[in-house]
């Protein structure tokens, strides 16, 4: 019998509208986990490098992590893999919510979509019944609308729905898989969805889940529950109020947003405004947040109510959580109630909601500079809030400006050149960032932006400080319960570290210090992203209920696997290392592990190659970044080291250039 | 014969407006009535179901009850503070017009007993799970007329007798256990 994992993956034909349900080896569970390691296994084995995104060969895989749907709290994420067309490389998005678990429920571990469907289908996961359904009449539907036809035609109300909006449909590089409050939004995973056809993946299960040893495992939940509660009384002092607790940051509860609108870039990324916030502003933002959240929701079987319905006046009700709260606001210079109102409109699209309106901002300074013409907008208003609407109408159906604008910012001021490039400065691997410029370089925060395979800050960073601590007291009061930590040596660096002087940034933490830090965090949520679980619970916030400790205990008593720290910091690495490997296969080198060159405002190039060189040697990867022979042995990873061999990675002396590939024409 | 007698009566309080939806209620209610006790979950199983419409605002635990051989012939529908409830929102029963509160693969009823356990529990684990501070429950005595208490095996079996009659479950009973015999 299989714990925590059913057993069996969706296998879906597309092109030839076959399904097949097919039994996983156990064997792959022990060494990748789940989730995200099992679908960097399954693109491995099955998308060879030279695949397009939009080719028929791509695959689009849905995983449960490996303990959704058992009682562990917070623990029902989706992790949707793929090859972005955006990036050219592995893809991997999730989105919480109440999907996951369903598909479990339901006796699957996986969806994997393969081919292409040549008419709009969805599909229709019901238990034991399993069958592809004509969407030709959801056609151009918003993604929330969808979902909640689907469900009355199919009399399901307890179906959970996975779909995309008109964005997907059009293949827009930045497109979202829309999942009631949840979103798998980046990397253009919605595209994918959209080129193979399918509008949605309604899932309704009712059978159950099992795990290995049931009493241990609840006392471990009741743990989790008791802890959570402690630090929902106990907030962290000392650190901003967004980052003193638990779950995704409290958005759509916190009032005060000073903090962001005087830190974070507003327009494309391009200015800062420190003196911003003040008490009109507040109260205002306050009376919109108030009037127009309906309630605080949570995903399922988390206490957290990180979510909220939003009913803008003489709009539809839809959800959100966290920074897609600000992003329009501050990429329009506009205010929350227009950003809370475009929202909804980006939610029913399916777009995400941290490329998309720093697209939008970058058409518009495109067009300040001279460099778009009128001609290029024929009938925008000239009211700022007005063209942004016009824009995201014009994206998502891909007309005139919008067809270029679709493929974000790298592709759109390549294809527009006239100096446009410059432009388009807040990308990392062709993907655009959090709206952040800062001062001075932080040694830790270089490292995960330049190596982190998500291309985004936010799933690489979490538990260690952002920022040290100003006072000593303040030090030994953070670390004289921080249990989380997987060796004393972080609460050392935490009493070291000071914000002036000698043990300050850049050169403090150390360089040796800064891999320690950055692989401990990195290595939480990727143990997150195959279990399944939310970064809230665990890798993103300080001091969480999930953690080194007490994840093997949950892995042995929920899947039945014989596990340790050890060996579980052992299996993460492997699978973190086959995700470098999927995208080495595809081009990536060195010169991509870059931040954007303006990211912070003192850069220190010595310092950055030191940071880089020791960081690639301490992952067992060479200069080029490359995971080397003797580091893939150690993991198990022979098979991967024989392919670099065959395709004469290893023998290369110069850099071999990411794929530079133009996106493919719209009508293949 | 009825005597009075001094019972303990248990109530869990619902506070529609503190639910968020989460569901983790059904959650433990499942594994704590899977056996053995807590070896799986399946909200399907659950004694508490919570109607969730996050579009609508409408979020209503409601507790597994009594066993009803037939739908009701004329339903209501509420409309509370402007918000319409659908029909059967509120009903606890375990009814042939809906999937909850049945075991989804035998159809058998189920009804929420407070998480009768022995030792007994402080309180139910709905109770103990709900963070939201959704549900509390509450215990208070009164005297009434003890009425005998039906086992799990007695409220599946009156729902089968009421469905197929004394005599075939009793044959169909005797006809099992003959063959297990054999």
């Amino acid at each position: 019998m299989r714990y925590a994992e059913t057993g069996f993956n969706l296998e879906i034909d597309l092109t030839r509208g076959s399904i097949d349900r097919v039994a996983t080896d156990p064997r792959d569970t022990e060494l990748y986990l789940g989730g995200l390691g099992t679908n960097a296994k399954i693109l491995w084995d099955r998308v060879p490098p030279e695949t397009d995104p939009f080719s028929p060969d791509n695959l689009l895989i849905f995983s449960a992590g490996l303990l959704c749907g058992t009682p562990a709290t917070g623990c029902n994420r989706t992790i949707v893999s793929t090859i972005s067309p955006q990036t050219r490389l592995m893809a991997f998005s999730m989105m919480g919510g109440f999907w996951a678990p369903e598909l479990k429920y339901a006796g699957y571990d996986k969806v994997i979509l393969r081919g292409k469907s040549p008419n709009l289908v969805y599909l229709w996961i019901n238990n034991d019944k399993v069958e592809l359904r004509d969407a030709s009449h959801l056609k151009g539907k918003g993604a929330v609308e969808t979902a909640e036809l689907l469900r009355k035609e199919l009399e399901e109300p307890k179906a959970q729905v996975a779909a995309i909006g008109l964005a997907g449909e059009n293949r827009v590089y930045f497109a979202s898989i829309e999942q009631g409050r949840s979103s798998a939004s980046r990397q253009g995973i919605g595209a994918v969805m959209g080129d193979k056809g399918v509008k949605a993946i309604v899932v309704r299960g009712t059978k159950d889940i099992n795990v290995a040893e049931p009493a241990e495992f609840m006392a471990l939940c009741n743990e989790v529950l008791k802890y959570i509660k402690l630090r929902n009384e106990n907030p962290i002092p000392g650190v901003m109020p967004i980052l003193a607790g638990l779950g995704s940051p409290q958005e759509m509860k916190v009032h005060d947003e000073k903090w962001h609108t005087e830190n974070f870039m507003w327009g494309n990324s391009r200015v800062r405004r420190k003196d911003f916030w003040n008490d009109e502003i507040a109260r205002q933002w306050a009376d919109t947040l108030d009037t127009m959240r309906t309630r605080l929701i949570s995903c399922y079987n988390c206490p957290m109510t990180c979510g909220a319905t939003i009913s803008p006046p003489g709009q539809p009700t839809y959800m959100m959580k966290c920074f897609s709260k600000l992003t329009y606001t501050m990429a329009a210079f506009s205010d929350l109630e227009f950003g809370l109102g475009i929202a909804q409109s980006a939610t029913e699209y399916g777009v995400d909601g941290f490329s998309t309106p720093q697209v939008m901002a970058f058409a518009l300074e495109l067009y300040e500079n001279g460099i778009l013409t009128d001609d290029d907008f024929p009938g925008m208003p000239s009211d700022n809030e007005g063209r942004f609407y016009w824009l995201l109408d014009r994206i998502v159906r891909r007309e005139g400006i919008g067809d270029v604008l679709a493929n974000g910012t790298y592709w759109a001021a390549k294809q527009i050149g006239k100096g446009a490039e410059a432009y388009a400065h807040n990308n990392i691997k062709k993907h655009e960032q959090l709206p952040l410029k800062l001062s001075m370089l932080n040694p830790i925060y270089f490292l995960m932006y330049s190596t982190g395979e998500k291309i985004n800050i936010t799933q690489i960073e979490g538990q260690f400080p952002q920022a040290p601590f100003f006072t000593m007291e303040e030090r030994e009061d953070f670390v004289k319960d921080w249990f989380q930590v997987p060796d004393d040596k972080f609460k050392q660096i935490v009493m070291e570290w000071e914000p002036r002087g000698e043990k300050s940034m850049p050169f403090f933490p150390t360089v040796q210090m800064c891999c320690d830090i950055v692989d401990w965090q990195e290595r939480m949520h990727y143990i997150d992203d195959a279990l399944g679980m939310c970064a809230g619970l665990s890798s993103f916030p300080l001091k969480p209920p999930y953690h080194i400790h007490n994840y093997p205990k949950f892995i042995s008593a929920g899947a039945g696997i014989d596990m340790d720290e050890d060996k579980l910091t052992q299996a993460a690495r492997r699978y973190r290392t086959l995700v470098r490997a999927n995208n080495i296969r595809r081009g990536m080198r060195r010169k991509d592990d870059a931040p954007p060159q303006n990211h912070w405002k003192k850069r220190f190039p010595e310092l950055e190659k030191e940071l880089l060189d020791t960081y690639y040697k301490f992952k067992g990867w060479n200069e080029q970044g490359i995971p080397t022979k003797e580091s893939l042995h150690e993991l198990g990873l022979d098979y991967v080291a024989e392919d670099f061999e065959k395709r004469g990675i290893y023998s290369e002396t110069e850099d071999n250039p990411s794929s530079e590939i133009l996106p493919e024409e719209k009508n293949n | 014969m009825a005597e009075k007698k001094k019972k303990i009566v248990k109530t869990i309080k619902v506070d529609v407006d503190k639910c968020n939806g989460c569901r983790a209620c059904e959650v433990a209610c499942s594994a704590f009535h899977a056996t053995p006790k807590y070896s799986g979950n399946n909200p399907a199983r659950s004694r508490i179901r919570v109607i969730r419409e996050p579009l609508r605002d409408i979020y209503i635990p409601v507790y597994a009850g009594e066993y009803a051989p037939a739908e009701c012939m004329g339903r209501d529908k509420y409309v509370i503070d402007g918000k319409e409830y659908e029909e059967c929102a509120f009903c606890r029963a375990s009814c042939p017009s809906r999937d909850i509160f049945k075991e989804p693969d035998s159809k058998l009823p189920l009804k929420c007993d407070m998480c009768q356990d022995d030792p007994t529990l402080e309180k139910p684990l709905c109770v103990q799970w709900c963070l939201a501070d959704a549900l509390t429950y509450e215990e208070r005595e009164e005297e009434v007329e003890e009425e005998a208490k039906l086992e799990d095996v007695e409220i599946g079996l009156e729902s089968m007798i009421d469905k197929y009659g004394w005599e075939k479950i009793m044959d169909t009973v005797s006809r099992m256990s003959a063959s297990k015999k054999g």
